[in-house]
């Protein structure tokens, strides 16, 4: 156990190494890209805490991450930038007053975006399956409309503007070391273990003690809470947000790395987010003019789209529970087949010599 | 000492009662069975008892304190556990994690401290491993621990769910055919191993069971309940001479 403490830790420090090197290397547009993968790693690991490990198919996310981009942006910014952007309807005296430096406003955008999931799911925890999704899908839907109505307080569909940029890789990938070491503790924990039960068989769970209702709730609020401070990270990296940017398919792009990655893998959505961020901007090429020599396309915008489909289409196929199911990553696997394919070796060169 | 009574509950579903007016008295460390014909109502007994469905009319008492329409997870915390009529194990889950889930209920600190695991979250899960391993060996489980549940083989899954039901640490077991697909020789160790864990952990147990040789050989008093409604109690030597439930099983010209 020693050993694989120090091995993570090595491991860790390595990543962070890498991170730097990044850091110096990169230029602003592959910055950016990194700093996306970052923020999708906490934004699936908290949908899949909530879908994958508590099994609970829920389409919120979007609305959650809507609450906290927007307390933590009108948290960080200062009241004259605040005047200037609430230009059609003048902004509510209190939230011009309201004000925070950058950690804590993050912080409180994801407790914000944690009340309002446990409020949301008090009510809708007696749905199951697709009932649950439906109405999950709903609530997210009334925040982003409610987003768009407030205008004192959140300034409507213009959006908010001039937000300090401040998010760089210490912050996302910090904050994204952080949010798989909390997940981990928290499902090797008896409460991750009872959550588990939940998942695996609800009517066995209850029977056994596990209180199906709070823990579901548990789920929900910490779920709610990291996809809160993933939104409050995505306002902070591109400066602005508005409603539009909170519709379904900013959950379903979410969904799409859990789904890919495992459901119910930590190990799995950290691959994904990387490789489906990644993808996206790759993939940019699609949608712009192509020469195929004898015939030519003219760009055509969602192609992308299709080829992720595709890929989706291909995972599930093939691989229907996702690359990782619900297998996590673990030193011992990687240990041991180094062991063994060294000690395969060595049989072999003995058994030549031998023969010679 | 009585340790559950069972006042008069009646369960209708529409217009069909289920279990009507059932009368059941169980003390401490004694072995009950429940029998019946497919259909009787001994599940929904069951079922009214843990908590899983509320009775129309009737009330249950366990310890002497009302237990009817409580929830299942507390009425197991009140110290009532059962297992399933179809197995249902946490398939995905390791043997041991199983029983683990199981010690959750008992557990006293938060969520907070068991994610920054604070000494006492330690000390606790620590004696819950400890715990959950020794429930494991007195089952003949310990060799298994790492397995997947439903790579187990059908007997040795019948002997984890009463092991995670233990675990629950209860004074009454109830058990929903814990023989069934069981053949003859496991059928009898079943009965040896049903009197180990009552004399071990001192608990009562009832349990549902359609093979007669184990009822027989391990009730010390037995309730047979047809359409829902109780025909006969008393010791097996009474029930196997009682006419009713002859009749009720074999039927007649």
């Amino acid at each position: 156990m020693k050993k694989h403490r120090l091995l993570t830790a090595l491991a860790v420090v390595a990543l962070i190494g890498l991170l730097g090197v990044f850091n110096l290397t990169f230029d602003s547009y592959k910055l950016r890209i990194l700093n996306l993968c970052g923020i999708y790693i906490i934004l699936g690991l908290s949908m899949n805490l909530i879908n994958g490990f508590t099994g609970l198919f829920s389409l919120g996310h979007a609305g959650f991450m809507a609450v906290g981009a927007y307390v933590s942006a009108l948290l960080t910014m200062s009241p004259e930038l605040k005047d200037t952007v609430f230009y059609a309807v003048p902004i509510h005296p209190f939230v011009k007053a309201m004000s925070a430096p950058f950690p804590i406003a993050l912080l409180l955008g994801g407790i914000a975006a944690g009340i309002v999931g446990g409020v949301i799911a008090a009510p809708i925890l007696r749905l199951k399956d697709d009932y649950l999704a439906i109405a999950t899908l709903g609530f997210s839907e009334i925040i982003r409309v409610v987003a768009t109505n407030l205008q004192s307080i959140t300034n409507g569909p213009l959006g908010l503007k001039g937000i300090d940029r401040v998010v760089n890789t210490g912050w996302s990938w910090g904050l994204a070391i952080l949010t798989v070491y909390f997940i981990k503790k928290l499902m090797d924990g008896s409460y991750g273990k009872a959550i588990l039960a939940i998942r695996e068989d609800e009517i066995a769970a209850e029977a056994m003690g596990v209180n199906l209702f709070r823990h579901k709730m548990y789920s929900f609020i910490i779920g709610a809470f990291f996809a809160g401070i993933g939104g409050g990270l995505l306002a902070h990296m591109l400066g602005t947000i508005d409603p539009l940017m909170f519709r379904f398919i900013l959950t379903f792009n979410i969904l799409l790395i859990v789904v890919l990655g495992g459901i119910g893998s930590i190990t799995g959505t950290v691959i994904s987010a990387c490789v489906v961020t990644s993808m996206m901007e790759v993939l940019r090429f699609l949608e712009g003019k192509m020469d195929f020599g004898f015939f030519q396309i003219q760009g055509i915008p969602g192609m992308r789209m299709v080829v992720f489909s595709a890929l989706l289409m291909i995972v599930i196929l093939w691989y229907p529970r996702g690359l990782m199911g619900t297998k996590e990553f673990n030193w011992d696997y990687i240990l041991q087949r180094k062991y063994l394919n060294i000690f395969n070796k060595k049989k072999k060169k003995k058994t030549v010599s031998e023969e010679n | 000492m009585t340790i559950l009574n069972v006042d008069n509950i009646t369960m209708q579903f529409g217009g069909i009662k289920a279990v009507s007016d059932l009368k059941m008295e169980i003390n401490e460390r004694e072995i009950v069975g429940l029998i019946g014909p497919n259909g009787a109502g001994k599940t929904t007994a069951f079922n009214m008892i843990t908590g899983v469905y509320k009775p129309t009319l009737g009330n249950v008492y366990f310890n002497d304190k009302n237990i009817t329409g409580i929830k299942p997870h507390e009425i197991t915390k009140l110290g009532i556990a059962r297992t399933f009529q179809n197995i249902r194990l946490f398939k995905e889950l390791s043997v041991l994690d199983n029983v683990l889930i199981a010690n959750h209920l008992r557990l006293k600190s938060g969520i907070v401290a068991s994610i920054v695991k604070t000494p006492n979250y330690k000390k606790e899960e620590r004696h819950i491993y400890e715990k959950s391993l020794q429930l494991l060996e007195d089952v003949g489980l310990l060799d298994l621990i790492n397995e997947r549940a439903d790579n187990l083989p059908y007997g040795k899954q019948r002997r984890l769910e009463i092991a995670r039901a233990l675990a629950t640490e209860p004074k009454l077991l109830l058990l929903d055919e814990p023989a069934a697909g069981m053949n003859p020789q496991e059928s009898l160790e079943l009965m040896e191993f049903i009197r180990e864990i009552r004399d071990k952990y001192e608990i009562a147990i009832l349990m549902i069971e359609h093979h007669m040789q184990v009822i027989m050989g391990v009730c010390e008093k037995i309730y047979v309940l047809d359409y829902g409604i109780t025909i006969a109690e008393g010791s097996p030597e009474n029930i196997q001479n009682n006419p009713k439930v002859i009749e009720a099983y074999l039927g007649v010209d």
